[in-house]
């Protein structure tokens, strides 16, 4: 059976012809502005048509309006759906980003999402006019302890950065209660920048912790900088090397022997759900990224949503409101409400609730897989990734792009381009940039900083044994074609709606908004 | 059970071939045994989709919703008209389901978008950059702190003025604490911020002044004014603003702001129970290397074309890491785009329209209601599409009343500012009609009438 | 871009600084190493006339597309010019480090640290190992 888009042969690698899209100049709907013309247009007034003036003093008001677009919607919607065109995207090919979790984004969740119950659902509405609401999320938290093996839960974090500072200034306010002032965290080298970002902005200093030679946490260089200055330490398990900490438990005892909290990065779960759980590691405090592992979509950029859970001692501290359960007497329904007493509580992180339609999609997604579901989410993503591990390390793409790190992979793995780089005069830029003509996205590139010329690769449990196989493929063509002449590698992509970028000029005389 | 994996067990033995193991349980083995979960997840069992979705629907049922009621509820997020171009556009695949554009030759769609969204909220504000978004408008509010504490190199005093939306001031002292800074807060006086409190807490220590316009009790500010004052000692000006109202009201880059940031809700998004909405920051050129968050920007491709980058990304924490502007990573793209669709579609005459048309309407609601019985103005501030009253009743009891009629009457005011005893918050946008309004008027007075007198439903024995 | 190249008469810095030393006065710059490592620079934000600084500690930063270097001192003193070229063209890093790409100019607050500092055969040698 022909995979559906495998490419037969290696795409043109030349600039002679451009494409369409590439023929097509940029144009922004600004640029696309004719004096006079409108698309909406907003209802006529039914109340007394007093001067502005007299309602809202001339000093306050704004005398020029904003520039904003002159076009009809027809131009509106060819506008956006010509430059939709100009995105490679999930639904279209394989994105195997590291740490990103790139898997399908189910349709049935944008439906129950679109529900007006949900959608049209004001964030000031009485929680008793709200039930629905409430108990989904509610239910919502409850899953997710579960998954993660903590018991209480914060639904309010943005982001997986969002709950990250929640996790750290959890972390202050409990040290604080103990009347306690510490003034450091640990983060390993090969930690997401979001990570060390979060410390500073809770106020903490970063201090990094080396990693082995097999990937995990240096437990002696640990041991070393572990004592009673030192706050919390930040882990991801499976980490950004795809592979699990097999000292976890100690390295637990450790920080916990010194009174520190043990946070985890939930970028990774999706390698152990059903399988292992972060609080049964020891871990204090989780946050879950819902754009990740369950099935947000990544919107080109957001919005997703990082939900925490935590143990006993953490919980007084939780965000407000807290979402609580009543029994309801005497047989009737449990009731749902906000609880905005909570005497510990760090405070707010955002408005409302947090983001509840990406509560609702989530839920729907978990809802749908079930227990049994999730668990076989997780063996698919790490068989996926163990399988196309073992296609990559086949042929000259295992000669000049060999794995980092000589273990079974979980979820995902970290190849090293340095060979390729060294021998070729290919970067792993390169091939990146030659992957986008065959028609995937690339995956992660110079992350972890601990792997030269790194390639993070996430296949994640969605794609098929088809697909993987002509990722695979496409790998070798392009480092076939690379010995053969670097020079294609290094001046791809050829066919993308644009070709490489100047980003130097980008950032040293930055244009950053059209000028009207 | 719904499945979105494609494995058959076919292709399990062929993939563990190739792999060279056993089992799926094999590549788990590295998990040790005393971390490995040796139970089922205590989750119910898989729903089919169309389980599912009956289940979710029952939920949604259960949820008094702005399709199924008239809703006067504001503070924040208002029930304005979203045209249809913006789900058709935004439910689009290639705009909903690609990552963050770190490969930029296949993200010229999302690029532009940024640009355009940058362009807009400029234009909005009347500052000079903008970034492409962060979450929403209260941790916006606290994203600027972090800002005006790294530009004022070692000041540690936030002052912020009671006019601010509660949940921004709220977020503001959470985050604050990690910062090591103080809140400080300046009262109102008349529904406005108190200028001459203002100018007394403003001192050598400040790095920054908060201020919103208009305020969370719908008065429009004057802003400029109140940003002369502050700026008195080197201190950043903040100032949350609604973007919609941005038609009508004088922008706070006209006002003198060095920052204007907010709440993008009412730009084409759902009300969805609070989020997800997106937040807007825009400032002066001045502050653009401290900006938080992804800033696209232009430039050319090898052949010369016009293209779209993620610009000066060395702020941000894939490359600073510690010493990041800020730790956002994943923002509001998706919602920023519908935020740009919905600016052009209003377009600009629209806006200025809808301006005009909310703050008559709103006039005339507050005129209206200030004339029932029991019911008096809590401020005569100028306003556009808030405003609040005090009741003569207990407001929980006159909101069930009129909840009963069919209308979510407004946002009891007493549990943020509990000086405003029985006050209601009331939202008057462009989809409350004439006739709306004169139910609501009619509403509650019947329900201030009945509920008058009574104890405080807190106070009935059980 | 510039050719790689090391000039005779300039002392080196093992993390990658170069300083032209003129009796008490020195100037100091990024090696051609330094520069190509980091890619094209887009901004570099100059310290301020009359700030000190300490041997073997950082006193700018140099930015490119993706990464962020610290500059370091390979002498101790105060600044007393800074080449504001560079803030309009940072590109001149990359294009001329030894000349036009020169970062700041100091008076030696302690001469006697010049003979800690390597010449260009040791720093090949350093560059080697690298």
């Amino acid at each position: 059976m022909t995979p559906p888009f495998a490419t037969p042969s290696p795409p043109p690698a030349n600039a002679d012809t451009p494409t369409a899209q590439q023929r097509e100049t940029a144009t922004t709907i600004f640029e696309r502005s004719v004096a006079g013309r409108r698309a909406g247009s907003v209802p006529s007034c039914d109340v007394p048509e007093r001067p502005l003036d007299e309602l809202i003093p001339r000093n306050l008001r704004r005398e020029h309006g904003p520039q904003l677009p002159e076009v009809s919607e027809p131009e509106i919607v060819r506008h956006y759906n010509r430059l939709s065109r100009r995105n490679f995207d999930l639904d279209t090919g394989p994105y195997p980003l590291g740490s990103c979790t790139m898997k399908h984004n189910p349709r049935l969740n944008e439906k129950v999402a679109a529900l007006p119950g949900h959608a049209r659902l004001h964030p000031a509405q009485s929680p008793k006019r709200a039930q629905g609401a409430l108990e989904l999320m509610w239910r919502l938290e409850r899953s997710l302890a579960e998954i993660c093996g903590l018991p209480h839960v914060s639904l309010q974090p943005s982001a997986g950065s969002h709950g990250e500072l929640a996790g750290l200034l959890l972390t202050r306010a409990y040290h604080t209660d103990r009347g306690e002032e510490r003034s450091r965290v640990l983060t390993p080298d090969t930690s997401h920048g979001t990570n060390p970002a979060s410390v500073t902005m809770a106020g903490y200093e970063v201090v990094k912790v080396a990693t082995d030679e097999r990937g995990g946490v240096d437990v002696d260089d640990l041991r070393s900088k572990v004592d009673d200055d030192v706050a919390c330490l930040m882990l991801t398990n499976p980490n950004t090397l795809g592979v699990f900490d097999e000292n976890i438990r100690e390295i637990a005892e450790l920080v916990h022997a010194s009174g520190a909290t043990l946070y985890y990065d939930g970028a990774n779960l999706n390698a152990i759900m059903g399988r292992s759980r972060p609080g049964d590691m020891g871990f204090d405090i989780v946050h879950v990224n819902l754009h990740k592992s369950f099935s947000q979509p990544h919107g080109g950029g957001g919005p997703g949503a990082g939900p925490i859970a935590v143990s006993d001692r953490i919980e007084p501290y939780l965000p407000v409101p807290r979402v609580v359960r009543s029994e309801g007497g005497n047989g009737a329904a449990p009731t749902f409400d906000f609880d905005h007493d909570q005497p510990k509580s760090i405070g707010r992180l955002r408005g409302f609730a947090g983001n509840f339609g990406v509560f609702v999609r989530s839920y729907a997604y978990m809802r749908s897989l079930g227990g049994d579901g999730l668990t076989e989410a997780s063996e698919a993503a790490v068989l996926n990734a163990n399988y196309l591990l073992a296609r990559l390390s086949e042929g000259m793409t295992g000669r000049y792009l060999p794995l980092a790190f000589d273990r079974t992979c979980m979820h995902e793995f970290v190849l090293s381009g340095a060979p390729a780089k060294r021998e070729l005069g290919v970067k792993t830029l390169d091939v990146a940039k030659r992957l986008l003509d065959f028609g995937f996205h690339p995956p992660t590139i110079y992350f972890p900083l601990l792997v030269d010329e790194a390639l993070m690769v996430e296949p994640t449990e969605t794609e098929t044994r088809e697909s993987l196989d002509a990722l695979a493929d496409a790998f070798e063509e392009i480092v076939a074609e690379a010995e053969r002449d670097p020079q294609i590698a290094q001046e791809a992509p050829y066919t993308t709606p644009v070709r490489r970028l100047d980003e130097a000029s980008a950032s040293r005389r930055p244009v950053v908004r059209q000028t009207l | 059970m719904t499945r979105y994996t494609s494995v058959t067990d076919a292709d399990r033995q062929a993939m563990l071939d190739a792999i060279g193991a056993q089992s799926v349980d094999d590549l788990f083995e590295q998990i040790p045994v005393e971390v490995r979960l040796d139970r089922d997840l205590d989750l119910p069992p898989g729903l089919t989709e169309t389980e599912c979705f009956d289940h979710l629907a029952e939920l949604a049922e259960r949820n008094a919703h702005a399709d199924a009621e008239t809703c006067f509820l504001g503070a924040g997020m208002y029930d304005h008209y979203v045209p249809a171009i913006v789900d058709a556009i935004t439910q689009r695949s290639e705009f909903l389901t690609p990552y963050t554009p770190y490969q930029p030759e296949v993200s010229q769609g999302g690029l532009q978008v940024m640009f355009e969204f940058q362009t807009a909220i400029s234009e909005l504000t009347g500052l000079a950059v903008a970034n492409a978004s962060l979450y929403e408008g209260p941790s916006s509010v606290a994203s600027a702190a972090y800002l005006a504490i790294g530009a004022t190199k070692g000041r540690r005093k936030l002052v912020a003025s009671r006019g601010l939306h509660p949940h921004s001031r709220q977020t503001l002292e959470t985050y604050a604490r990690g910062f090591g800074a103080e809140v400080v807060e300046v009262g109102l006086d008349g529904g406005v911020t108190d200028a001459g409190e203002l100018a007394a807490a403003v001192d050598g220590d400040t790095a920054a002044v908060f201020l919103q316009n208009p305020n969370f009790l719908g008065a429009v500010e004057d802003l400029e004014a109140l940003v002369a004052a502050a700026k008195e000692g080197g201190a950043l000006t903040i100032a949350a603003v609604d973007p919609l109202t941005l038609g009508v009201v004088r922008s706070p880059g006209e006002c003198g702001v060095d920052i204007a940031l907010g709440e993008g809700q009412s730009l084409g998004g759902r009300l969805d129970f609070g989020g997800p909405s997106f937040g807007f920051f825009a400032s002066t050129g001045e502050h653009l290397r401290r900006m938080p968050g992804r800033i696209a920007g232009e430039t050319t491709d090898v052949d010369g074309r016009r293209g779209f980058v993620l610009a000066l990304q060395t702020r941000e924490q894939h490359i600073r890491r510690e010493k990041a502007t800020h730790n956002i990573c994943t923002s509001q793209a998706l919602n920023a785009l519908g935020g740009v669709i919905y600016l052009a579609w209003l377009g600009k005459q629209g806006i200025v329209e809808l301006g005009e048309l909310m703050a008559r309407r709103t006039a005339y609601a507050r005129e209206r209601l200030a004339a029932l019985d029991g019911v008096e103005l809590l401020h005569e501030a100028p306003v556009v599409r808030e405003f609040a009253v005090r009741l003569d009743a207990p407001v929980e009891q006159v909101l069930d009343r009129v909840a009963e009629d069919g209308i979510a009457a407004g946002y009891p005011l007493a549990r943020e500012y509990p000086e405003y005893e029985d006050a209601l918050l009331v939202a008057i946008t462009e989809r409350r009609s004439k006739r709306d309004i004169e139910r609501l008027a009619d509403a509650l007075a019947r329900a201030v009438r009945a509920s008058r007198g009574e104890p405080a439903r807190e106070e009935v024995p059980a | 871009m510039a050719d790689e190249s090391y000039p005779e008469e300039l002392r080196y810095h093992p993390e990658h600084d170069w300083a032209r030393v003129d009796a008490e006065e020195a100037t100091f710059g990024i090696t051609w190493y330094a520069q190509d490592a980091l890619g094209e620079v887009v901004f570099y934000e100059p310290p301020e006339i009359g700030s000190e600084v300490t041997k073997d500690q950082a006193y700018a930063e140099v930015e490119s597309v993706k990464a962020v270097s610290d500059v370091y001192a390979p002498l101790s003193g105060e600044i007393t010019a800074v080449n504001d070229a560079i803030s309009d063209k940072p590109e001149l890093i990359n294009e001329d480090p030894y000349g036009d790409g020169w970062l700041v100019r100091v008076k030696l607050s302690n001469p006697a640290e010049v003979d800690e500092l390597m010449d260009v055969a040791a720093y090949r040698k350093l560059l080697e190992d690298e």
